[in-house]
């Protein structure tokens, strides 16, 4: 028994291990192959700024996503991350992109909190409390953005603050393409 | 030139570290006295070249040789010396360099100061300590070579990511690799016991200060980067749960666990198989913090460029000595002899509990930190870990190891009686009663968590002076010399402990009191915040050497005033990053923090002000543990940890022993 148990923390060491493996092949930045060129799962969300809940023009609804490409940004006032790529998104606000923002997993008035205080990047933005619509979209964690095309159809997926870099080599080129697209 | 010569000696460091591994392991073997000498010159002369290797390195930096790739993709004509220095250990490869660099001293050290040791136990040792500079160097030059040379060389490099341009971050990593590696000696150390089958007196006595010397870096730098991170990302906050922070943690955690087991096995011989086990985990926790940074398993500020591959390369470093070791342990560890019995009220059973608790919040954090990676291997689903998580698990572990942390150091060895112990503790613990009453009077029934807590920090403060009162009490009629003969270990004891009640109230401070206001301000207006009122005095552009920035100058008025503070928003043009530099006012009493975000376009400026009560103790409460391990360390009876030394006991030692 007591040399059975000796072998314990090697066995349980091994079950990690192979946890470890597998947590590294998955590549987190590919996009499930299932989203790729599938339209944006339904969702309905709430407002986040205090301002969209008074006039009415609430927060943010799959429909509102397609006419022309934009950029879906998953964030969360929780987030780190979220905080190094938020300057970035202000920058592209400033060069006329069109970003639309999705609070995950947050209070509302946090996240009304977030844009108040650092700046408000989003041309609409909604609240996902509960992460439903996050995990239809398959995000594993914020920051994450989606570049959706003028058919409302999820082309890209970004993990992780978006670079300048990132914006140069991928995104801007994608978007541009996307505009071409008639 | 440098590059080349770098290289060079990095390829015959790792040629050393072979030879390192094999003859004093195959001489132990052997018996034969020759071969182990020579792994102990091939580890001093390891050491050398990969001394010399991180000097060339340096040196390609300090002299903004850019047609070293790595020099031009982390350095800057503009960017000050210091930072250029620095940035030798701000890129993956670098810093893996520097992990080399300080396991080959440690291997020296070993090899220098263990004289005194069984020659076949160090012989093993510095064996294993061989082997694991071979995975590392291996995988330095094969996947990670520092010293690429560029061709053609371009004029200017890209500078070192700005957030790492600060004083801080010029020591943090140094720190905290002394404290990972260094666990690679208790670990050699296991290794060698579980090879030679037996741990004896003095395994117990050399591993003991090698856990110190790893401990104390490692809490000096957690709470540098803690400190760094407060300051430098203008988010207020101290301490994120951050993945990298948690990879951290872990080894902290376990390695604190040994620091009391090993204290254990020195004393009284038991807990061996134990601390064996622990010394494997702490080392192997390490190495999961160094992968972790690496491997893109998941997503991180702290994170070095994604490459799955080196990920791969750590995974398996990690898979074959933990592997190894562990399997070893299943295999001999049945064979140690066990130590000696204990009362549950004893010395030995406080620690046991003391260790019960540590390896708890050990596998919290660790179930935390990973629980992402593993639920969507067995579920498909995705989810997140934040703060609530650890508020919900990490606190309800941790009061209860703080609240019996003073019974430890004032139980005596083998057995003790309750009534005995309330007795000795009956003046901290009289002092902590008074603060929860105090505090209750005052801030009221609402707050009693809040009250409970600062009473915890009287009681662990108290607690950790008692021992020296105790002791000096008993001697007071000839106190002097009570006092000159009061081992050096024990003020390293008391030092560690109390900063520990420092970082309680700190923490109970900062959460129950923290406030905090976000708003637009132009220059010339007031706001009234915290007891204080706040002037935007002025708001311009200034310039620095490698960067832009508009600067806030504030006047502030009231509590602790008046002062002025100011707070940067800074651009740095080569890397298109932007930076904060938050303006603080650093009080005993707690701090005010100011941070400003963008301009605007109407000429106003975000502001976010913070109230910060009694925060700098999380820091001065981490660095008195940090500074307590050294002191222990520099004791004497640790330092020579010689067998012969310690048989001989004079009436005073015994004592000291008992007193212990």
């Amino acid at each position: 028994m007591k040399r059975l148990l000796a072998f314990a923390p090697a066995a349980i060491f091994v079950l990690v291990l192979v946890g470890f493996a597998v947590g590294l092949r998955r590549d987190p930045t590919l996009l499930p192959s299932m989203m790729i060129g599938k339209p944006v799962p339904a969702f309905n969300l709430p407002p986040v700024r205090p301002s969209d809940a008074l006039s009415g023009r609430g927060g943010l609804a799959t429909d509102q996503l397609s006419g022309e490409p934009v950029m879906l940004n998953v964030f969360a006032s929780w987030c780190v991350a979220c905080r190094v790529e938020h300057p970035m998104l202000m920058r592209l606000k400033e060069q006329g992109v069109t970003i639309h923002g999705l609070d995950w997993k947050d209070e509302p008035a946090d996240g009304a909190g977030w844009l108040a205080e650092r700046g408000d990047p989003y041309a609409r933005v909604g609240n996902d409390r509960t992460g439903r619509a996050g995990i239809d979209l398959g995000v594993s964690g914020v920051p994450e953005t989606f570049v959706i095309d003028r058919k409302g159809r999820v082309r890209y997926r970004h993990v992780g603050a978006i670079s300048v870099e990132d914006w140069n080599r991928k995104l801007e080129p994608l978007l541009a393409r996307l505009r071409a697209e008639s | 030139m440098a590059a080349e010569v770098g290289q060079f000696a990095l390829i015959l460091a790792f040629v050393l570290a072979m030879v390192q591994t094999v003859t004093p392991l195959w001489g132990a073997h052997r018996g034969d006295p020759v071969l182990m000498a020579l792994g102990r010159t091939a580890t001093i002369l390891q050491a050398g070249f990969v001394i010399l290797a991180f000097g060339c390195l340096a040196a390609s930096y300090l002299l903004c040789d850019f047609s070293v790739a790595l020099v031009a993709a982390h350095s800057h004509t503009l960017q000050p010396a210091v930072y250029r220095f620095a940035a030798t250990w701000g890129s993956h490869e670098g810093s893996m360099l520097l992990w080399v660099l300080i396991l080959a001293v440690y291997g020296a050290g070993v090899a220098i100061f263990g004289r005194t040791l069984r020659e076949t136990l160090q012989a093993r040792v510095l064996g294993v300590q061989g082997l694991i500079g071979v995975a590392f160097l291996g995988f330095l030059i094969f996947t990670s070579n520092p010293f690429l040379r560029l061709d053609p060389a371009p004029l200017e490099g890209t500078e070192l990511n700005p957030l790492l341009q600060d004083p801080g971050l010029v020591m943090h990593p140094p720190m905290l690799y002394m404290g990972y590696v260094g666990f690679s000696v208790s670990f050699a150390f296991a290794i060698a016991a579980l090879i030679e089958g037996r741990v004896d007196a003095a395994w117990a006595r050399w591993v003991r200060p090698w856990v110190l010397a790893a401990w104390a870096p490692l809490t000096a730098g957690i709470t540098l980067g803690s400190c760094w991170s407060y300051y430098v990302l203008g988010w207020g906050g101290w301490w994120f749960w951050d993945p990298v922070e948690n990879a951290s943690l872990m080894p902290w955690i376990l390695g604190t666990a040994l620091l009391h087991s090993a204290l254990v096995l020195e004393r009284r011989g038991a807990l061996v198989t134990w601390t064996i086990l622990l010394c494997i985990l702490t080392f192997s926790l390490s190495l999961v913090g160094t992968f972790l940074v690496r491997s893109g398993i998941l997503t991180s500020v702290h994170a070095f460029a994604v490459d799955p591959q080196r990920g791969i390369y750590i995974l398996g470093i990690i898979a074959l000595t933990t592997g190894v070791a562990l399997a070893l342990f299943g295999w001999r560890s049945p064979q140690l002899k066990t130590g000696a019995l204990f009362a549950p009220l004893s010395r030995e059973g406080g620690i046991t509990l003391n260790n019960l608790f540590l390896t708890a919040l050990a596998a919290t954090v660790f179930l935390g930190t990973f629980s992402p990676v593993f639920v969507e291997i067995l579920r498909g689903d995705k989810i997140s870990v934040g703060p609530p998580y650890y508020a919900r698990t990490f606190a309800p572990l941790a009061i209860p190891l703080l609240l019996i942390s003073p019974f430890g150091p004032m139980l005596n060895w083998k057995r003790d009686e309750l009534a005995r112990l309330v007795r000795r503790l009956r003046v901290p613990a009289g002092i902590a009663a008074a603060v929860l009453l105090v505090a209750l009077v005052t801030v009221g029934w609402r707050m009693m968590l809040t009250a409970g807590a600062l009473a915890l920090a009287a009681w662990l403060v108290a607690g950790a002076l008692a021992i020296l009162g105790r002791r000096w009490w008993a001697g007071r009629a000839e106190l002097g010399r009570t006092i000159r003969a009061t081992p050096i270990a024990l003020y390293g004891l008391v030092m560690a402990h109390a900063g520990l009640g420092l970082l309680t109230l700190g923490i109970a401070s900062v959460t129950a009191w923290e406030s905090d206001k976000v708003l637009t301000m132009h220059p010339g207006d007031k706001v009234a915040f915290a007891g204080r009122t706040l002037t935007l005095d002025a708001l311009g552009p200034v310039e620095g050497p490698n960067y832009q920035a508009h600067q806030a100058r504030f006047l502030i008025e009231g509590r602790g005033g008046p002062y002025k503070l100011t707070s940067e928003r800074r651009m740095y043009a080569s890397s298109q990053t932007q930076t904060t530099i938050a303006g603080i006012h650093v009080s005993p009493a707690g701090n005010f923090y100011v941070s400003v975000g963008d301009v605007q376009d109407g000429g106003g400026v975000v502001v976010r002000l913070w109230d910060h009560p009694l925060i700098m103790w999380i820091w001065v409460g981490g660095f008195t543990m940090a500074l307590g391990g050294l002191v222990s360390l520099s004791d004497r009876r640790l330092r020579l940890g010689a067998p012969s030394r310690v048989m001989v006991r004079s009436p005073a030692a015994a004592t000291t022993a008992a007193a212990e």
